[in-house]
């Protein structure tokens, strides 16, 4: 095989892992809006939040610490060493249910009936005020996260590819890092999991009855209001395996809630309804923002296509298919 | 009933008036335009941190400079250019020194500051040709500049080749804003005068994802990688040079990407990483002692006190010293303690941090000396090249202070900076 085909196949192998990453952080927005109508605007925050909950865990660091040392002058840290990853995460998982439930009750509970607009501006409202509560809970240092998910190349796939170029060519195997092999695996597992659950648990069918139709479900006794606090903790669930892998990649830090931006695109391309969109979504995306870099990049003085070229493909799509790719289509009667 | 409540009046409005007047004449205001939140808020509040401590010593030990007290407002900017520009509107009364602390917001406030007759000092960061002082009157950028940083890590590149680079490959990874723009022209003129090829690479804000441009890296092999990162966008590059088995000791970035925070993520694999320096890590320093004796253990520590001793901390040590020297310096040129904007902007011209007056301020071997002048704004352009040692998690320097390729900085100083004056119609001065 030629080096430039192998280069090829190794920068879509690439997209397709990012794609991933960006899927994790769509697929929370999906199954809000699918269940609530509700474009969470907190989602990338929530994300932070969760990463930055887990470290505090593992690292038994004191929340609010520096804000009770300065009221009371007092000089906690933390109340102990470290914390096995199992117990943090279930720990974690804990704090964004309950999270959930606080969301439900001091914010969603009140909104209800008001227009989508208003029920948008109040999660961009909630994400600064969980991005204020995440900075004065844990800090805003860069902290270490590591659950244990090996990092950095595939030696392994290094080594079965050096072979494939041809005799005596400059190539030196294929990269692809195997921490997006983990997330891979990981986002496979949540879509499977999240499939039967909503197929077949009565709380699943309960909840795609209330996407589809609020009135319809409440008419049939389904609580709405126990709808969306399980909604907003599985997103919740959902944006800690994303902060996960994106914080064991870059450190946790609050520029980690900026991958919700990541996440527009990919739902754009996928539709803002459908779980299958929203991995699609983030595939296509990867591949398009990879392939453009590296092939026409250099034609730009500017560069760095990477980080604007999935806007561009939005909007393209935007023109053609406003409901995405398995988004549900707009239909209007007049 | 009325004139009780008139009289009371009068009298509040007496006391807030004549407060306000004491702050204006009596205090020296160091207005602070931080990011302590967001994005860069991991890189700005050590830096902060380091500012503050290093005002409320001088408060604490001396009672101010010359007995005036240092007042530092703080103003948020998230490292938000337009933020910035509103944060410099809101305090440029009666200011002494603003520190922008980010080189977009250096450039929006050249114009506005030399217009306002306020001191701008952008230490090691902003426009490198403001170091021309016979055109910008107002504004300073010592002790060195990014084209400084540039040749230096290039002379280090050429100290480990025999001063032989011709044919290699060096890239620049940069952060897609003015800042990472910086050093592009400078290294563009040393690859024609050394023959090697530079490669650009930039990353928009924030620099989550990297990873085509790391395997166009790996694609390419460099034989050397420059970087001019800031914020996330450093861990990222760092962590994925690692990742791609990119030999870390030829991997060289400028002094904002070189702090703990930027290595830490990356673990072990960030060993052996360089990055330039013009100040020391470490908290032995006398001054250090002092902060420690002053504001620390009475509990005045800005935030928690954690970033102590750190590279961002102990640069806003080294930056609040040089803006605190320019105040005293004013002070003993104006024969007053109560200077003016104008009067301190002399001060800054006449900083001479020589070896001995550094180790009387407690910063003995903590950055090279320099002296500002009418005509050189940008100080002796000498920097350090540091490397992280990932078993121990930290820093040694591991080169002397080396000056950089002043033929082609000087010259290109000179030309940025007599087309700004001639686009401004800036007449020269200090002939």
């Amino acid at each position: 095989m030629s080096v430039e085909l192998l280069n090829f196949i190794e920068t879509v192998l690439n997209g397709l892992m990012s794609g991933v990453m960006y899927s994790l952080v769509a697929l929370g927005f999906v199954l809000i809006f699918k269940a609530s109508g509700v474009f969470n605007f907190a989602q990338g925050v929530f994300a932070l939040f969760a990463a930055l909950t887990l470290v505090g865990y593992q690292t038994g660091q004191v929340p609010f610490a520096h804000v009770i040392n300065e009221l009371f002058g007092t000089n906690y840290h933390n109340w102990y060493a470290s914390m096995p990853n199992f117990l943090a995460i279930i720990l974690t998982m804990i704090t964004m249910i309950a999270l959930a439930w606080i969301i439900e009750r001091l914010v969603l509970k009140h909104l209800v009936n008001q227009d989508p607009i208003i029920l948008f501006m109040a999660t961009i409202g909630l994400a600064f005020a969980l991005e204020g509560v995440g900075d004065l809970m844990w800090g805003s240092d860069v902290k270490v996260l590591d659950v244990g998910i090996p990092s950095g190349g595939s030696v392994w796939l290094e080594e079965a590819t050096i072979g494939l170029a041809a005799e005596g060519s400059d190539y030196y195997g294929m990269y692809i890092d195997v921490l997006n092999v983990w997330a891979t695996v990981i986002a496979v597992i949540l879509v499977i999991t999240l499939a039967l659950f909503s197929q077949y648990t009565k709380t699943g069918r309960a909840l795609r009855a209330v996407a589809d139709d609020h009135q319809a479900a409440l008419s049939v006794g389904i609580s709405l209001r126990t709808i969306w606090i399980l909604v907003w903790a599985i997103s919740g669930f959902i944006a800690m395996v994303a902060g996960i892998m994106w914080g064991t990649e870059s450190g946790v830090q609050f520029s980690l809630s900026l991958i919700a931006l990541k996440a527009l695109p990919v739902l754009i391309l996928g539709g803002f309804t459908s779980i299958p969109g929203a991995i699609i979504g983030g595939l296509l995306i990867g591949v398009g923002e990879k392939l453009a870099e590296i092939y026409i990049g250099g034609y730009f003085e500017t560069g760095a296509l990477e980080n604007w070229f999935a806007y561009v493909m939005a909007l393209v799509f935007l023109l053609f298919r406003p409901q995405g790719l398995f988004g549900d289509k707009i239909i209007e009667r007049v | 009933m009325r004139i009780k409540q008139l009289l009371m009046g009068i009298v509040a409005s007496v006391i807030a008036v004549s407060s306000y007047v004491e702050i204006a004449v009596a205090d020296l205001k160091f207005p602070m335009l931080v990011y302590r939140t967001g994005a860069y808020a991991p890189n700005g509040i050590p830096n902060a941190d380091g500012f503050v401590d290093y005002y409320k010593m001088i408060n604490a030990r001396d009672g101010g400079i010359g007995g005036e007290k240092i007042l530092h407002p703080e103003c948020e900017t998230g490292y938000k250019t337009q933020v910035g520009v509103e944060c410099y509107e809101k305090n440029k009364q009666d200011a002494m020194v603003f520190q922008p602390m980010s080189t977009g917001i250096t450039y929006q406030l050249i114009p506005k500051a030399t217009a306002d007759g306020v001191t701008v000092y952008s230490t090691g960061y902003g426009r490198t040709s403001a170091a021309n002082g016979k055109v910008f009157k107002w504004i300073f950028n010592a002790p060195v500049t990014y084209w400084d940083g540039a040749s230096i890590a290039v002379k280090h590149i050429l100290g480990k080749n025999s001063n032989d680079i011709k044919g290699k490959t060096i890239a620049l990874v940069y952060h897609n804003s003015a800042y990472g723009k910086e050093p592009i022209r400078t290294l563009e003129q040393l690859g024609k005068k050394h023959g090697f090829k530079l490669m650009l690479l930039p990353v928009d804000h924030p620099g989550q994802e990297q990873k085509a441009t790391w395997l166009k890296i790996r694609k390419a092999r460099p034989d050397y990688i420059l970087m001019w990162g800031w914020g996330v966008m450093n861990q990222v590059a760092v962590k994925s040079a690692a990742s791609i088995k990119f030999p870390m000791e030829n991997f060289i970035g400028i002094w904002w990407s070189g702090s703990e925070n930027d290595v830490l993520p990356a673990g072990e694999g960030a060993h052996g990483y360089k990055s330039l320096t013009f100040n020391a890590p470490g908290s032995n320093y006398q001054v250090h002692k002092d902060i420690k004796k002053y504001v620390h253990d009475k509990g005045e520590a800005s935030g928690d006190g954690s970033h102590f001793g750190t590279v961002l901390y102990n640069r806003g040590l080294f930056q609040a010293m040089v803006q605190v020297e320019a105040a005293r310096v004013a002070q003993q040129i104006h024969g007053t303690s109560k200077i003016t904007p104008a009067m301190y902007r002399d001060g800054m011209e006449n900083v001479k941090l020589d070896a001995k007056r550094l180790e009387e301020l407690g910063f003995k071997d903590f950055a090279p000396p320099f002296a500002n002048s009418c005509e050189n704004h940008g100080g002796s352009g000498l920097a350090a090249v540091q490397q992280w040692d990932a078993k121990t998690k930290s820093w040694s320097m591991i080169t002397d202070y080396m000056g950089s390729d002043r033929a082609i900085i000087d010259k290109l100083i000179a030309e940025d900076s007599n087309k700004y004056a001639a686009e401004q119609k800036i007449a020269e001065r200090c002939n």
